[in-house]
């Protein structure tokens, strides 16, 4: 059990070269922050990349930032608010939802996890972002892909393919993001005291009109005072999240009070209350109860979210709330058992997405498929995929599932929903 | 011509060629099959019209049952397959081959569903780029990327190529605009990837799907986002005495914090062929020509043109002009988007390039390029989409003249080569396709392009789609698939330790 801790490219691909050829697994780490999410592992040695770190280029006015891959997220994204700007996609924080504490992760960590957060309605993911990587695959090979420039079709995307791969695919040692302008100012617009169905139909509604909201969350009754320090009291809070220009944000606000005047009671919240609104919504806040108690990250269409947990509520005790519209629902199980087939079976029948148990004991994690479980022919495409950069299967083995694949098969009889 | 080599075509194949039509007609009964040579000579090129070649036979399925049968027959007796959507790209990306089907999706044409609760358009892959707007936009929504040719490109021809177009910086490519898609592989297996949610499970396929041009897998459906259309819009036409001083104009404007809706640039012989053109009303005595677009809620737009105007007059603009009317707005634009037909009025030829550089690189390129220029003895004007770097030179020649071609295409690869040494790429928006596949080594060493080539072995291991793009040298997967190390013969016997 050996822990490498590479400083340089170079020191990188010797210990995956080495590895590849002695049949030697690696776990891959940043800071480990989000190092319970998916199937416990246990690999040989570690390859710790903490210490590969530093930014390497950062052009404000060209809009890109290369860091290597271990650079703290918290040393990127204050250098970037230095100058006005940020990862537009808001990368969530998995660190107290998992028991650890607010602030590690490493910028390498937000692409293998294709983090995001409230704005991936408007701004997109970590994928959408990422301009250009050098990694080395487990076949010991160092490449390159993509560029620094915003609008590169050259060759494939392969910066894209490491987005959600979880280290099983390659080892980043560089990464290239796009960067914007952080908005001016900030107001939020919620609507208070509303069921999930009302609710949902209010965001699409907002969604739906050119006030450009770029966040809409839900959070229930029971929910709602575990945000913000409990500053937006314990009724039902429909969150719709304006940005941009003081003068434009002002109009903007008034505009959607006028869409929603008849939707329930508003309620305007600005300045660091509405900040900390949201990043407690980014970083799942609500369920970050120290406890192992399973949460669920379910994607789905919007319109679709609150009628599966309707269901689900039927069978079972689950604690839930919505982002992006009601597409992303995070669900805490109030018993231990994670009730995955029931839930997954409920997102098919309710129009089809997908369920991560990012939080689950150990034993749980070993148990149930963590990631969602696929299709025949795309599982296998899948697999073929990982074979092509990893053939050994050195690199996180089994942690997005058993075996060499990304992805479990889906039980034949779900049918092909894919 | 120009000594491109495509892939030996299979003398097998063609000996079987009545065969293959003739199964074929069985598979896509009806119309769908044309094999006779002057039916498929509309076929024989795409928007590169210099590289022309007829398919084998071309095959135009309606049913995704159908593609799925085409392509699983044409596995199972190794014969290639050359996808195309509606022939518009700029690269070559659906030249035909000799010895290849040529599928044709143009008939799948319906939009499937509308869902504006949602956001989302679940379209087959023919639907042109505009058509989706148009569905939509009686309600007041539209499909953001919005690529020059949107009237005809299709939209699964832009999955393939991950088209942009004038509003990317501020809206994205097409690969962020597009949720799900429904592909066939070459195998004739079915596989769906993502879908009406916002992000898709397991390994980002369709990021790496978007922007494959053909080789991977053929698109039956698309799933992309809509948008609610901006309540206004308003433009500057902003003129510089240097390009030096309009590339700073820009920094400085996304220095401030605003991204536009559109930011487009002309050096002095594209604002001149233009204005001779259509007469849009730009300056005449500037070396660059700026159009900044802003939209928005009015009293956004009117906020930021203030804005935009303060930090033109700082960077020494010696005209600025701002759009009051839509109809002032759109003659701002006129000029640009007629600048590709105006360089046609003065050359008998072009050929359009599409490299994209570091903004800041700009002065250095284009004086880079006026070197090029007179060492070719060829005339190139320039547009720009200033926002995101991306440079289209359009190199003028005849091609009546012997010779000058090759010239054109040398100019060009010369061109591409500069802005991959400032820290560019070969292409922004066009694709690879032939026209640049042999430059690929510019940008990307053995081990770079082998791995992109792995890729291409889990999606179609025997190269049967779309074979002699995108990649110089086609190596056989079994080839690839060697591990490099092997035990006892690495550079580091020990354990390294760090």
């Amino acid at each position: 059990m050996t822990t490498f801790t590479p400083s340089t490219a170079a020191e990188t691909l010797s210990t995956i070269a080495w590895a590849a050829a002695e049949d030697s697994p690696l776990e891959i780490l940043g800071h480990g922050s989000k190092r319970g999410i998916g199937r416990p592992q246990q690999s040989e040695h570690t390859l710790d990349l903490s210490k590969l770190s530093g930014v390497t280029l950062y052009e404000p006015a060209e809009l890109v930032l290369s860091a290597k891959a271990g650079t703290p997220l918290a040393e990127i994204e204050s250098l970037l608010a230095e100058n006005g700007q940020q990862l537009a996609f808001e990368p969530m924080d998995y660190g107290p939802l998992l028991g650890g504490e607010p602030g590690p992760g490493t910028i390498g960590g937000v692409l293998a996890a294709n983090l995001s957060g409230p704005r991936r309605l408007k701004a997109g993911a970590a994928r959408d972002h990422i301009l250009g990587i050098a990694a080395v695959s487990g076949r010991g090979g160092a490449f390159k892909s993509g560029g620094r420039v915003v609008k590169n079709v050259t060759g494939y995307d392969l910066s894209k393919l490491m987005a959600n791969s979880w280290g099983t695919l390659a080892v980043f040692t560089d990464v290239t993001f796009k960067v914007l302008p952080a908005a001016e100012t900030e107001v939020t617009l919620a609507i208070r005291g509303l069921l999930d169905h009302h609710a949902v139909a209010a965001m699409a509604l907002a969604l739906g009109s050119s006030a450009e909201v770029s966040s809409a969350a839900h959070l229930p009754e029971r929910v709602a005072a575990r945000v913000a320090g409990g500053s937006l009291g314990s009724d039902a809070a429909t969150l719709l999240r304006i940005e941009g220009f003081g003068p434009s944000v002002a109009y903007r606000i008034a505009a959607l009070k006028d869409l929603l005047k008849n939707a329930g009671p508003l309620q305007e919240i600005s300045g660091s209350v509405s900040y900390s609104v949201w990043r407690d919504v980014r970083d799942c806040a609500p369920f970050a109860d120290g406890s192992e108690r399973p949460v669920w990250r379910v994607s789905m269409a919007p319109s679709q979210g609150h009628q599966m947990v309707l269901a689900l509520r039927m069978q079972a005790a689950v604690d839930a709330f919505y982002d992006w519209q009601g597409g992303l629902i995070w669900l805490r199980m109030q018993q231990d058992d994670p009730e995955a087939g029931l839930l997954r079976g409920l997102i098919k029948k309710y129009g089809g997405g997908h369920a991560t148990l990012v939080r689950a004991t150990p034993s749980h994690r070993a148990a149930i498929p963590v990631f969602e479980p696929q299709a025949p022919q795309l599982a296998a495409l899948s697999a073929r995929l990982k074979a092509e950069f990893d053939p050994k299967n050195i690199l996180n083995p089994g942690r997005m599932a058993p075996g060499a694949g990304s992805a479990t098969l889906a039980p034949a009889t779900e049918g092909g929903a894919q | 011509m120009s000594g491109l080599a495509m892939p030996k075509p299979d003398d097998a194949t063609l000996r079987r060629r009545d065969e293959i039509v003739a199964d074929m007609r069985i598979i896509v009964p009806g119309e769908g099959v044309v094999d006779a040579a002057n039916a498929m000579r509309a076929f024989e090129s795409d928007g590169l019209t210099a590289y022309r070649q007829l398919p084998l036979v071309v095959v135009l399925p309606q049913t995704v049952a159908q593609v799925s049968r085409v392509l699983k027959y044409c596995s199972d007796r190794n014969i290639r397959v050359v996808p195309r959507g509606s022939g518009t790209s700029l690269s070559g990306g659906a030249l035909p081959l000799e010895d290849a089907v040529l599928l044709v999706m143009s008939r799948f044409n319906r939009i499937l569903e509308i869902d504006f609760q949602n956001r989302i358009v679940i379209a087959q892959p023919g639907v042109t780029n505009l058509g989706i707007t148009t569905a939509v936009e009686q309600e007041g929504f539209y499909y953001a990327p919005d690529p020059s040719s949107q009237i005809a490109c299709s939209i699964g021809g832009n999955v393939a190529e991950n088209s942009g177009g004038v509003h990317c910086l501020k809206y994205g490519l097409t690969a962020n605009n597009v949720l799900g898609i429904e592909m066939v592989l070459m195998n004739g297996e079915v596989v769906r990837l993502g879908g009406s949610h916002l992000d898709a499970e397991g390994y980002d396929l369709l990021g790496v799907m978007t922007g494959s041009e053909g080789l991977l897998g053929v698109v039956t459906e698309v799933t992309v986002r809509i948008l609610k259309k901006p309540e206004t819009a308003r433009a500057l036409l902003i003129g510089f005495p240097t390009s030096e001083q309009a590339g700073q104009c820009v920094a400085d404007i996304i220095g401030a914090g605003i991204i536009p809706g559109g930011m487009e640039m002309m050096d002095l012989p594209a604002i001149h062929a233009a204005e001779d053109f259509v007469q849009a009303g730009y300056p005449l005595d500037v070396e660059a020509l700026l159009i900044v677009e802003l939209d928005g809620p009015g009293v956004e737009v009117d906020h930021l043109i203030g804005l935009v105007e303060a930090i033109a007059h700082s960077n020494g603009s010696t005209t600025c002009r701002i759009s009051q009317s839509e109809q002032e707005r759109l003659s701002f634009w006129a000029g640009r988007k007629a600048a590709f037909p105006a360089v046609g009025r003065i050359s008998p030829d072009y050929y359009c390039m599409d490299g994209t550089i570091p903004r800041k690189e700009l002065p250095r390129v284009l004086a880079g390029m006026r070197e090029l220029s007179e060492k070719y003895g060829l005339g190139v004007a320039n547009v720009f989409h200033a926002g995101d770097g991306n440079l289209h030179p359009l190199i003028l020649y005849d091609a009546n003249v012997p010779g000058e071609l090759d010239k054109a295409e040398s100019f060009g690869a010369d061109i591409l080569r500069l802005c991959v040494k400032v820290g560019g790429v070969l292409t922004g928006e066009h694709g690879v396709g032939v026209e640049k596949r042999d430059l690929m080594p510019e940008m990307f060493n053995q081990i770079d392009l082998d791995q992109q080539m792995r890729v291409k072995c889990a999606f179609d291991p025997n190269h049967l789609l779309n074979p002699g793009k995108v990649f110089p040298q086609l190596r056989r997967c079994a080839e690839l698939g060697r591990m490099h190390v092997h035990r006892g013969q690495v550079a580091f016997p020990d354990i390294p330790r760090f």
